[in-house]
C-alpha cells in the first residue's frame, strides 16, 4: 500500500476505511443509518451542538483530564519517560462517557425518545445509563448473562441510574450476543429508539462518530504535551478491544510522522491457542455487526468466542479504522497476556498509587516492555482509559486472595 | 425461463418454505416441503450471530452448528436436493460472513455447482452490493433483496436495482417469527413496490398459519413461512417430515383457495 497524504481523512463517503467499515446491516436499518449520518453531518456543522458537547464535557464529565508524568514508574522501568492521559478520572471512571455525551445529544436532536445500548464489562452500560438519567430518557441495556454474573457491581450501578438491564442468554452470553440483541431491539423499534454503540465499530457512521467524540482525548493530550514539554511524544500506547480509546488518543496525532503508535490487544492465555481476544493479530477479515473488519472466526466464517481477563476487551471484532491503520502500517499492534496485564496492574498500583482498570493494564504491560528499549529523553504517552475499582474482585481471584 | 421465474409464473401464488440446514434430518424435511407443494425452497445457512432472526431461528442456527454443520455440508445438502428435485428452485438464505469467508467468487462458484438458484443475504444492503452481488450475477445466481416497511420511496429504486428472482418484502420492522403486520399495511406496501418493478414480490416475517398465508396470497405473488416450520422441526425431530408436509399442504390449499 502506498502511503496516503493524510491518515486523518478516512472514511470515504460510503463509510469505508480502505477495504474496511461500510454499512452491512439489514434493510430495515438502512434508512435509519442514512438518516443518522445526515443528522450527524448537520450536528458537526452546528456550533451550538459542539458548544453543548464541550460544556457537558467540562462541567459534567470533568474535562480536560490531566496529563500526568509517572515519575516513579519511569524510574522503575529505566528508559523512556512514561506519561499518562488520565481519562480514568472522568465521571463514571472511564473514557466511555465522552462518546455517550455526544451520542445522546444527537439522539435528542433527532427526536428519539428511547435509548438502548450493549455492554460487556458494564462501563459503557454505566456511562449510557448515566447520560440517560441526566437527560431523562428511558434506557435499556443488553448485557450477556455471563457478564451480568461477572460484573454485578456495574449491573447494580446501572439499575441505580434507572436503566433496565436485560441479561442475554443466547450464544455465549457475552458482549457479541448483547450486541446481537441490541440490533434486534433496534430493528423492531426504529421509529423511536436510538442505539448508543459503545465503541468505534458497527455500521457507518458509528466508527467515525465514536472516534470523533473520543478524539477529545488526543486533542487535549497533544496541546497539554506541547504546553508542558514543548514537544510531541515519541510513542503513543493504548489498549484495544473495539478500539475507541486508542482511536481517541491516536487520531489527532496520525499526521505527526515523528509520533509512533502502538495498539495493544488482549492475548488472553496466549496467541498460540484459541483463548485470546486479539482480532487483528489472531483473526481474519470478515463481516459482523454492520462492518467489515478483522474478526475471530473459523474457516467457515463462524464467529468464535474471544477470551480476556478484561471483560471490556473480550470481543471477537475490532473497529474498522484499526484494520485500515494496521494495513497502512501507520499504527503497530501487539498483544499482552492476562498474566502480563495483571503484572502491569500491580506495577501501577505500587509505583504511582493509581489502580487502573484491566483494559489499560494491557497498555501498561506493553509500556513496561518497550520503555526500557528507549532512551531517557524519549516520551511514551499511554492512555489510562479506566479505573480499576470494577476489577478488584477479578484481580483478587486471580491473585488467590479471598475478600 | 429460470426455475425461479417458473415458480412465480404458475396460476397460483408461490409458497416459499424455509428451514435451517443441518437442524434435524434436513434432506427428509426438504422432501416433505416439496411433497406438500412448496414452490420455492429457502434453505438457511447456519451462522453463530443471526442478528435479524427471532428466538426460533436463532436456536435452529445454534442446534445446527452444535451438530457440526459446515459450509461444505450446506452445499452438499443443496447438491443432493438438486439431484432429487431438478425443477424446484432452491434459495440459500444467510448472513454475509459465511458467504464471503473464502471470497465471493468461491461462494458463487460453489453455489452454482450445487444448483442453487438465488441467494438472500440479510446484511448486504444495496450499498455494499460489491461484496457479493457481482460474483452472483456473473454465475447466473439471483441476488434476492429484502424490502421492508422502512424502505421508503427514495430508497426503493436502489433496492430493486440489481435484484433478481423475486423481491422479499419483510412485512414487519423487526425480527423473524414475531407479530404479523396488518394485512392492509402489507397490501399497501406490496402495491407500492409492484408499481416500481416487474419482479414478483413475496411476503414473509410473522406468517404462521394457513389463514394468514391466504390473506397475504390475495395481495402478493408469494408467501414465505419459516419459524412455524422450524418449531415443528424442533418439536417433532425425526417425525417432523409428516408434520412439515401437512402444514405445507394446508398453507398451499388455503392460498390457492384465496386466489380462486
Amino acid at each position: 500500500m502506498t502511503s496516503p497524504n493524510s491518515f486523518r481523512n478516512q472514511p470515504d463517503e460510503r463509510g469505508h476505511f480502505g477495504d474496511y467499515g461500510g454499512r452491512y446491516v439489514a434493510e430495515t436499518l438502512m434508512p435509519l443509518i442514512l438518516d443518522l449520518e445526515r443528522e450527524y453531518r448537520k450536528a458537526q456543522a452546528d456550533p451550538a451542538f459542539q458548544a453543548e458537547f464541550d460544556d457537558l464535557l467540562e462541567h459534567y464529565v470533568g474535562r480536560p483530564s490531566p496529563l500526568y508524568f509517572a515519575e516513579r514508574l519511569t524510574e522503575a522501568l529505566g528508559g523512556a519517560q512514561v506519561w499518562f492521559k488520565r481519562d480514568e478520572l472522568n465521571h463514571t471512571g472511564a473514557h466511555k462517557i465522552n462518546n455517550c455525551i455526544g451520542q445522546i445529544l444527537l439522539a435528542i436532536r433527532m427526536g428519539k425518545t428511547r435509548i438502548i445500548a450493549e455492554t460487556g464489562a458494564g462501563q459503557h452500560g454505566v456511562a449510557t445509563a448515566t447520560v440517560c438519567a441526566r437527560f431523562g430518557l428511558p434506557c435499556v441495556i443488553y448485557m450477556g448473562a455471563e457478564d451480568v454474573k461477572r460484573q454485578s457491581p456495574n449491573v447494580f450501578r446501572m439499575k441505580l441510574l434507572g436503566a433496565e438491564v436485560i441479561p442475554v442468554t443466547s450464544g455465549g452470553a457475552t458482549l457479541k450476543d448483547a450486541m446481537n440483541e441490541g440490533l434486534r431491539d433496534w430493528v423492531a423499534n426504529v421509529h423511536d429508539t436510538f442505539y448508543i454503540i459503545g465503541t468505534a465499530a458497527g455500521p457507518h457512521p458509528y466508527p467515525e462518530m465514536v472516534r470523533d467524540f473520543q478524539s477529545v482525548i488526543g486533542k487535549e493530550a497533544r496541546e497539554q504535551m506541547l504546553a508542558r514539554t514543548g514537544r510531541l511524544p515519541d510513542m503513543l500506547v493504548a489498549a484495544i478491544g473495539g478500539g475507541s480509546n486508542a482511536l481517541g488518543l491516536f487520531h489527532p496525532f496520525l499526521d505527526d510522522p515523528s509520533v509512533k503508535m502502538l495498539g495493544v490487544e488482549a492475548a488472553g492465555h496466549g496467541l498460540d491457542g484459541d483463548e485470546h481476544a486479539a482480532s487483528l493479530l489472531g483473526g481474519f477479515p470478515g463481516v459482523l455487526h454492520g462492518n467489515k473488519t478483522y474478526l475471530l472466526q473459523d474457516e467457515d466464517g463462524q464467529i468464535t468466542e474471544g477470551h480476556s481477563i478484561s471483560a471490556g476487551l473480550d470481543y471477537p471484532g475490532i473497529g474498522p479504522e484499526h484494520a485500515w491503520l494496521k494495513e497502512s502500517g501507520r499504527v503497530e499492534y501487539t498483544a499482552v497476556t492476562d498474566n502480563e496485564a495483571l503484572e502491569g496492574f500491580q506495577l501501577l498500583c505500587r509505583t504511582e498509587g493509581i489502580i487502573p482498570a484491566l483494559e489499560p493494564s494491557h497498555a501498561i504491560a506493553a509500556v513496561a516492555k518497550i520503555a526500557k528499549t528507549m532512551d531517557d529523553d524519549q516520551i511514551i504517552l499511554a492512555n489510562l482509559c479506566g479505573r480499576g475499582d470494577k476489577d478488584i474482585f477479578t484481580v483478587a481471584e486471580k491473585l488467590g486472595v479471598e475478600m | 425461463m429460470t426455475r425461479l421465474s417458473n415458480a412465480f409464473s404458475k396460476p397460483h401464488p408461490a409458497f416459499v418454505a424455509f428451514i435451517t440446514a443441518g437442524d434435524g434430518d434436513t434432506a427428509a424435511n426438504l422432501d416433505a416441503l416439496v411433497a406438500g407443494g412448496a414452490d420455492v425452497i429457502e434453505l438457511g445457512m447456519p451462522f453463530t450471530d443471526p442478528m435479524a432472526d427471532g428466538p426460533a431461528i436463532q436456536a435452529a442456527n445454534l442446534r445446527s452448528l452444535d451438530a457440526g454443520t459446515t459450509t461444505a455440508d450446506v452445499l452438499k445438502l443443496a447438491t443432493d436436493f438438486r439431484a432429487r428435485h431438478p425443477d424446484t428452485p432452491l434459495v440459500l438464505m444467510g448472513y454475509a460472513n459465511p458467504m464471503v469467508r473464502r471470497g465471493p467468487e468461491w461462494f458463487a462458484d460453489s453455489a452454482h455447482a450445487a444448483g442453487v438458484d438465488g441467494i438472500i443475504c440479510v446484511d448486504i444492503p444495496p450499498e455494499e452490493d460489491e461484496a457479493l452481488g457481482p460474483a452472483l450475477r456473473a454465475k447466473g445466481i439471483a441476488p434476492i433483496r429484502l424490502a421492508t416497511p422502512t424502505t421508503d420511496a427514495a430508497r426503493l429504486p436502489a433496492v430493486i436495482e440489481g435484484s433478481q428472482g423475486f423481491l422479499y418484502y419483510v412485512s414487519v420492522a423487526g425480527i423473524t417469527g414475531k407479530q404479523q403486520a396488518a394485512i392492509d399495511s402489507i397490501e399497501a406496501n406490496v402495491t407500492r413496490i409492484k408499481q416500481s418493478t416487474d419482479l414478483p414480490v413475496a411476503v414473509g416475517f410473522g406468517v404462521r398459519t394457513p389463514e394468514q398465508a391466504a390473506e397475504i396470497a390475495k395481495v402478493a405473488d408469494g408467501v414465505v413461512v419459516g419459524s412455524a416450520f422450524i418449531d415443528l422441526v424442533e418439536e417433532f425431530g425425526s417425525e417432523a417430515p409428516a408434520k412439515l408436509q401437512e402444514l405445507t399442504s394446508a398453507m398451499v390449499a388455503a392460498m390457492r383457495a384465496a386466489r380462486a
